[in-house]
């Protein structure tokens, strides 16, 4: 399908999200869509999915005029999006989940739906258990789940919008391949992304936002720098930082073993030492949020001890972790790490140790205004966290991470992150190793894993490698260590 | 007692329960759709009071109960509005409602107080009502009361096996998410929350129309019950099958205190009578020990060959609220 953006215009408040955006995409393309944080992107496909209504401007569908009023409207005209945090409803099983919107008869009929579910999630090599509840899946598990929702309502008009951020290398090749399919089929394809590779290969033309503006449309093959300085107006220097790992240990694990519902993971024993940069490497799913989540203090190991300083923490509530100087970011920024409804400076003084019955707001706010221009998030202190654009978010939940601390435990520290701002992100994170800071993270990106961390474990299907080492290994090796390779067979 | 005695007395139980079943279903599938419609007791005590004066007015049942559908279906229709269209607070507005509907009862009674007016007979089916026990219990009964049986599987396969239903959760669940599939979000609630209203409405009919048939001022037994149909909607999860448990419970305990009391003469005849609140207060603890942080930690000591059954036991209990309950949906 033709689709045609003519001076596109929204407001928030004072902030001008789109400022007269108009963009052709002639069927059969697959069109990419960059930009910074806070640029745009995100509104300008709202928009289109008829998720958000413009203020002003005109959608064209083949030539026709569409009045795009409401999700409805775009589904019925053939237009689908995936939203760059999951739509889904987390208290649902992920069956009920796919069917929710499903256009069909009073009956559910679940089998059918669970049949061509189980078959989709294969051809991806997704392991999407229908039965499983999807508040207990991580954030990547239900991206994917919402793409083969996508992929499944047939959509003449596809707008991902970063649809990559949960997929492993392989994963991503087969979506790859059937976006290509789809294009072939005259489907269009609306891409946004940071991942400037991913770009690069996949889309045939390109479209940069700036400020709410288009400042630059490029056609295969792209210029990487040139694409860089119409996104930033700048060049951007991306370089692996130094170890500042010291001696002592911060974090132990001996024979650790912990379980969910669906999942064991164990027996892991490590160590992680002060200054140190540990990555943890895996397919979605294969057990890092569960290890993570025992270094933070949130769940209970079922085997094994943990030491933070050398002091037992086995067994131990949130709260000793959290006054031993652990931190913990999740990836669900908006479900578990930041309180929508509540403002960035309501968020600030929340995160103070500092007790007392009265706030002091004005030095709350003087003190978010710091952190705002610290971390260079696109808002205000009053703004709540919501109405911020997706990486702004993911600035403001780092901005909030106390300092000092001790040890970081990190979920997908970048996602939604755009080039420049990962590299000031990591660049802030390596201070903190200076000042003997340990981080653990987790990521599905293995260049980030190779040059931020010092040593990398993977996990597969629960089970822990032991690290290796970061500047020893190539992101060939490591893709395949997290295809499962060079761990032996579970017993 | 005789067998006959419980007989009948259980075979009560379950016809006295049914304004409470009526009430909580209707409130629950209000719920559901994420929002709370607080008025439920003001409504019941209004559209028993009300279909009562149809009915003398008309000597109609039909439309005394229609009356009551009416009421149920009028008040919520306001809530829906103030909440929906103007975005007051839903709690505030069903609770004011709850009062001023009351109020409004108990003066506009007045001119009815001890008229007579038609009551609903029972309506034994036949051949069923003679099989031993099975047929006084269930098949023994008026109209409403077998309504009130089939309600409970009809609105918990509707809310739980339809794609109408999967709908209704998805909007009080997270409503944003429920329009980026092309849900019409507040026309959902409207409607839910109108039909919903309107089941609460015919509880008061079964009073007035039946159960406990005229209106002296009040009918023993009416003011409050809406109040334990709120209740008895969070203690059954919003589930109907649970509701309907909670509600036939409450009516049993209901039954046993005054059955009991002249048994249990140590013990004063008021704490029997309150004996079911807190007995539903240590159900819902019990029903949410699976939040608890604690528990996990417990959990995670237990011997491997038993902790996955206990685990599963406990997800089995855990409840929690629809996600957007007494959230309004906002577009920007
Ligand atoms: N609901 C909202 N209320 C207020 N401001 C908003 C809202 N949604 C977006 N904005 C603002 O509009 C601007 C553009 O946001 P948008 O989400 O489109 O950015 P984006 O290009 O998708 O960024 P990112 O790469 O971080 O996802 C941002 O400054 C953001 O704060
Ligand atoms: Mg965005």
């Amino acid at each position: 399908m033709d689709v045609e953006i003519r001076d596109i215009h929204k407001r928030f408040g004072a902030v001008r999200a789109n400022a007269g955006i108009s963009l052709r995409v002639t069927a059969g393309t697959i069109q990419g869509v960059l930009g910074e944080n806070g640029a745009g992107k995100s509104t300008l496909m709202k928009i289109l999915s008829g998720f958000q209504p413009a203020d002003r401007g005109e959608i064209l569908l083949d030539g026709r005029m569409a009045h795009i009023g409401s999700p409805a409207d775009a589904i019925r005209a053939g237009v689908g999006m995936l939203h760059q945090d999951p739509m889904d409803f987390p208290a649902f099983r992920v069956i009920d989940d796919f069917l929710v919107g499903r256009p069909g008869g009073i009956s559910l009929s679940p089998g059918q739906a669970r049949r061509e579910l189980q078959a989709q999630a294969e051809h991806f090599g997704f392991s999407l258990e229908p039965n499983r509840e999807i508040a207990r899946m991580t954030v990547g598990e239900r991206q994917q789940l919402e793409l083969l929702r996508l992929l499944w309502q047939g959509a003449g008009v596809l707008i991902l919008d970063e649809p990559t951020t949960g997929i492993s290398a392989p994963q991503r090749e087969t979506l790859f391949a059937i976006l290509r399919q789809l294009a072939a089929e005259k489907k269009t394809v609306l891409f946004v992304s940071h991942k400037l590779d991913e770009v690069e290969r996949l889309c045939h033309r390109v479209a940069v936002l700036r400020q709410g503006r288009l400042v630059g449309e490029e056609s295969a093959p792209f210029d990487t720098a040139q694409l860089v300085r119409l996104m930033f107006g700048k060049e951007i220097v991306v370089s692996a930082p130094r170890s500042t790992a010291r001696e002592e240990t911060v974090l132990t694990l001996e024979g650790i073993e912990v379980e969910d519902a669906r999942l064991h993971v164990g027996p892991t024993s490590l160590e992680v030492r002060a200054g140190e940069v540990l990555g943890l490497a895996g397919m979605e799913g294969s057990g890092q949020s569960l290890l993570l989540r025992v270094c933070a203090g949130l769940m209970s190991p079922v085997a094994g001890r943990l030491l933070l300083d050398g002091h037992d923490m086995t067994h131990r509530p949130y709260r000793s972790f959290h006054d031993r100087g652990v931190a913990y970011v999740p990836a669900a920024r908006l479900e578990q790490g930041l309180v929508p409804g509540l403002s960035l400076t309501e968020h600030v003084l929340l995160s103070e140790r500092h007790r007392g019955p009265l706030i002091d707001w004005k030095r709350g706010r003087a003190k978010t205004a710091r952190r705002i221009h610290d971390f260079n998030i696109r808002g205000e202190p009053d703004n709540t966290v919501e109405s911020l654009s997706g990486g702004n978010q993911q600035r403001a939940l780092l901005a909030l991470v106390p300092d000092p601390a001790r040890l970081l435990l990190l979920e997908h520290p970048t996602r939604g992150l755009d080039v420049e701002s990962t590299v000031y992100i990591w660049s802030k994170l390596k201070q903190r190793c200076t000042q003997g800071t340990a981080i653990v993270f987790v990521s599905s990106e293995l260049e980030e894993l190779l040059r931020y961390g010092d040593r990398v474990a993977v996990l597969f299907s629960g089970r822990v490698s032991a690290p290796v080492s970061a500047a020893l290994t190539s992101v060939e090796e490591l893709g395949e260590l997290i295809g499962g390779k060079g761990l032996e067979p579970a017993a | 007692m005789t067998g006959e005695a419980i007989l009948a007395g259980l075979s009560g139980v379950l016809a006295a329960s049914g304004p409470l079943v009526f009430a909580a279903i209707g409130e629950t599938i209000s719920e559901r759709a994420g929002v709370i419609n607080l008025s439920a007791n003001g409504v019941i005590v209004l559209s028993a009071m009300g279909s009562f004066a149809v009915g003398v007015a008309t000597g109609s049942l039909l439309l005394g109960f229609l009356t009551g559908l009416l009421i149920g279906a009028l008040v919520a229709l306001v809530v829906a509005f103030g909440n929906i269209t103007l975005r007051q607070s839903q709690v505030a507005l069903g609770f004011v409602l709850a009062l001023v509907c009351r109020d409004l009862a108990y003066f506009l009674g007045n001119p009815f107080m001890g008229a007579s007016g038609p009551r609903l007979s029972s309506l034994p089916i036949p051949g069923l009502s003679r099989i031993p026990v099975v047929g006084q219990l269930f098949f023994a009964h008026n109209l409403l009361t077998y309504l009130s049986f089939l309600l409970v599987p009809v609105a918990w396969y509707f809310i739980f096996r339809t794609r109408q239903g999967l709908v209704l959760r998805a909007v009080g669940e997270r409503p944003a998410a429920a329009f980026a599939r092309g849900a019409n979000v507040n026309r959902l609630r409207y409607l839910y929350t109108v039909l919903g209203g309107a089941l609460v409405g015919l509880a008061g009919p079964m009073f007035s129309l039946s159960m406990k048939a005229g209106w002296k001022g009040t009918i023993s037994g009416l003011d409050g019950i809406g109040w334990i149909a709120l209740a008895i909607t969070i203690f059954g999860a919003w589930s109907p099958l649970k509701v309907a448990l909670g509600a036939y419970l409450f009516g049993l305990l209901q039954w046993l205190g005054v059955v009991l009391q002249p048994h249990l003469s140590g013990i004063p005849s008021q704490v029997l009578q309150v004996a079911p609140f807190p007995l539903m207060i240590l159900t819902l603890l019990l029903v949410n020990i699976g939040n608890a942080e604690w528990v996990e930690r417990i959990l995670a000591g237990l011997p491997p060959r038993i902790r996955p059954a206990a685990a599963g036991l406990l997800r089995a209990t855990r409840v929690s609220p629809p996600g957007a309950l007494g959230v309004p949906f906002e577009r920007d």
